[in-house]
């Protein structure tokens, strides 16, 4: 498996390794190299200054055999625009990207992009966790 | 119309006052209050201060009525979000985005943009226009028909030169159109025109060709 992911931040590094440990071949973007330092000493895959908005550079990281693309960065139109682009002009089959504005995720999983807004998820994660202390 | 137009810079400034002078009711959205405050003193009560590619400004805003939505931030991003949203949730049936790196303006097409402005491209063309030696001049391209209409500029040893347009032998997709020679009107070309050092030539190619023209009418460009 081939996975480009965008975005080197706490999020993005950390998934980076946890896929290369579990045997994918992983290239990690990122605009500004010093957030490669959240990479473990042991990462095995590619880590790539470049940004993802960029078609040139996404075929530098070798989006056009890729299997799977990760939108992560700050920005959720950044996220949004590189998932398309990696999505519908390069044709990878399967794009994720992170959108925090849950009203904008709903736009756009209504046109088809497959997103996680940790906004919600989070205050849903939070109202659990709330409610099973109150019961409790 | 309704214009609604995201970006209050400086293009966003005069495109708004234009747009009003010419009768339309136009609302602005801009992020920073000191460019909001500027359209407040000088147009009124035209410019809300907000964020263009989020779902609850745009409903604020009215989108859903407007006509034309032009996104024209320095932001490409936020010029692709802010027309995509407006023209797949709010329907609108116009969008144009300003494009600040001429690739993504092949990209938004493909993603859905109605028409995109590429601003160094037409710096670039600009620049081309008025270079003095250029022998070769895009004046307009005409995007839903694919086609590209270009001057050339023939000088003594360009291959046109003494040969009528029937001997050039252009395929399919080109065509040349006028010539216009110093002091004279220009002139509809027919199949029998034989052409001079010095003739300016408008034709019109697939986009993309312009310097298989090039080769055709004038040579090879290493030889200019």
């Amino acid at each position: 498996m081939n996975v480009v992911i965008m975005g080197c931040g706490r999020v993005g590094a950390h998934l980076a390794a946890m896929l290369d440990q579990d045997g994918m071949k992983v290239t990690v973007l990122d605009k500004d190299a010093y957030s490669f330092r959240r990479l473990p000493s042991d990462f095995g895959g590619t880590a790539l200054v470049g940004d993802g908005t960029d078609a040139d550079m996404l075929k530098k990281a070798g989006i056009e055999q890729a299997d799977i693309f990760i939108a992560l960065t700050q920005g959720d139109n950044r996220n949004v625009m590189a998932a398309q682009i990696a999505g519908k002009i390069f044709n990878v089959p399967r794009v994720v990207c992170r959108i925090y504005d849950p009203l904008r995720k709903d736009v756009y999983e209504s046109l088809g992009i497959e997103a996680i807004s940790p906004t919600t998820v989070f205050a849903e994660l939070l109202r659990e966790r709330l409610s099973e202390k109150t019961k409790g | 119309m309704y214009i609604i137009i995201v970006g209050g810079g400086n293009v966003g400034y005069y495109l708004s006052k234009y747009l009003l002078s010419e009768g339309h009711e136009v609302l602005v959205l801009e992020k920073d209050a000191v460019n909001c405050a500027r359209f407040e003193d000088d147009l009124g009560s035209i410019c809300v201060r907000g964020d263009g590619c989020e779902v609850s400004t745009l409903a604020e805003a009215g989108t859903s009525r407007a006509d034309v939505f032009i996104a024209i931030t320095n932001e490409d991003d936020d010029n692709l979000v802010a027309c995509q949203i407006a023209k797949f949730k709010f329907n609108v049936p116009r969008t144009i985005a300003r494009v600040n790196d001429p690739k993504n303006e092949d990209i938004f097409q493909k993603l859905g943009v109605d028409s995109t402005i590429s601003v160094s491209g037409l710096i670039f063309q600009t620049i081309e226009e008025n270079l003095p030696a250029h022998p070769l001049v895009h004046l307009l391209t005409h995007a839903a028909s694919g086609v590209e209409i270009i001057e050339i500029k023939l000088h003594d040893r360009s291959k046109a030169v003494t040969k009528s347009v029937k001997q050039l032998k252009l395929p399919a997709g080109f065509a040349l159109m006028l010539v216009i020679r110093e002091g004279q009107n220009p002139q509809v070309i027919g199949e029998e025109t034989a052409f001079k050092s010095d003739d300016r030539i408008i034709a019109i190619a697939p986009t993309g060709k312009e310097n298989e023209l090039r080769d055709l009418l004038i040579g090879n460009h290493e030889s200019d």
